[in-house]
């Protein structure tokens, strides 16, 4: 039984996670993302880019990890093997590019019975190692009770 | 960036985009993201929670249907937000074809600068993303 009392609280601030070059190259791969600006550096600078440019949905190799670090806390008390993924959105502040050190904060949004499934929504608020802004995450995760 | 469809509005259409998801796809995803679930890999465990089979990672079908996006925007820098619920799976066979996701969108609304796009993906004839919108700066 999930423990609702975390429920408006936000876990401790991650370690600045830096964006790698070759990571968002892999990424990019991955996906079958084919713009210059996420695998050409020459492409991307002469865009007025500082670096690489992230596909719209990278941040999810960073925030992922973290939110599964919390699941997986019996602290908390979800059944994370019975997890699937209910929706998700992701508002870019501005682009995330290659050399970026984000900190990534969890928020416990809302938590909810319906149907006999636990639905969690959780919010990821990103920033860069000076505390502006980069990214608003917000997943919705359902799991059995 | 570059609009190559013209002036866009209200009603503009997308190009639209068919791709094939391989297991070598979701192999390749899951190691790229992380997510190393393996109700994305193994079929024994897929079987074993309920599902037909093999299903593609929902946040690579994310990522699919903003690659319709990005194309049409010219610089994937350019998409503001993106959201979408994972409302079927899309099953991943094990053979050479993989899984065609057939992708689709339209503008339904444009304000300061912002196209607001409605993305319809559709895999075996069935949605299998819902309310899945994309906000994209227009160069």
């Amino acid at each position: 039984m999930p423990d609702a009392s975390y429920v408006g609280t936000a876990l401790a601030p991650s370690a600045p996670y830096l964006v790698g070059r070759e990571k968002i190259k892999e990424f990019a791969l991955a996906i079958g993302e084919g713009a210059s600006v996420c695998t050409d550096l020459e492409a991307a600078r002469a865009a007025g880019h500082p670096d690489l440019v992230a596909p719209p949905t990278f941040s999810v190799t960073f925030t992922m990890p973290l939110i599964e670090g919390f699941l997986r806390d019996p602290a908390f008390g979800w059944d994370y093997s019975r997890m699937v993924h209910g929706d998700q959105s992701i508002v870019l502040h501005r682009p995330i590019h290659g050399g970026d050190e984000l900190v990534t904060t969890i928020h416990v949004e809302d938590l909810s019975n319906r149907a006999g499934s636990h639905m969690l929504t959780l919010r990821c608020e990103v920033t860069d190692i000076d505390g502006a802004p980069v990214a608003t995450t917000k997943s919705l995760l359902v799991t059995g009770s | 960036m570059s609009i190559e469809t013209g002036p866009v509005e209200k009603g503009t259409e997308l190009p639209p985009l068919e791709l094939r998801v391989t297991r070598a796809d979701l192999v390749r995803y899951a190691g790229a993201s992380g997510d190393l679930n393996p109700i994305h890999w193994s079929d024994r465990v897929a079987t074993g929670v309920g599902l037909p089979g093999v299903i593609a990672h929902g946040m690579l079908t994310m990522a699919l249907a903003g690659r319709l996006v990005t194309q049409w925007a010219g610089d994937p820098s350019a998409v503001r937000s993106f959201g979408v619920r994972f409302t079927r799976p899309v099953v991943v066979p094990d053979d050479d074809e993989g899984a065609l996701v057939e992708l689709s969108g339209k503008v339904t609304d444009v304000a300061d600068g912002i196209a607001k796009i409605a993305i319809t993906a559709r895999f075996d004839g069935k949605t299998v993303l819902g309310r899945a919108i994309a906000e994209v700066a227009l160069g």
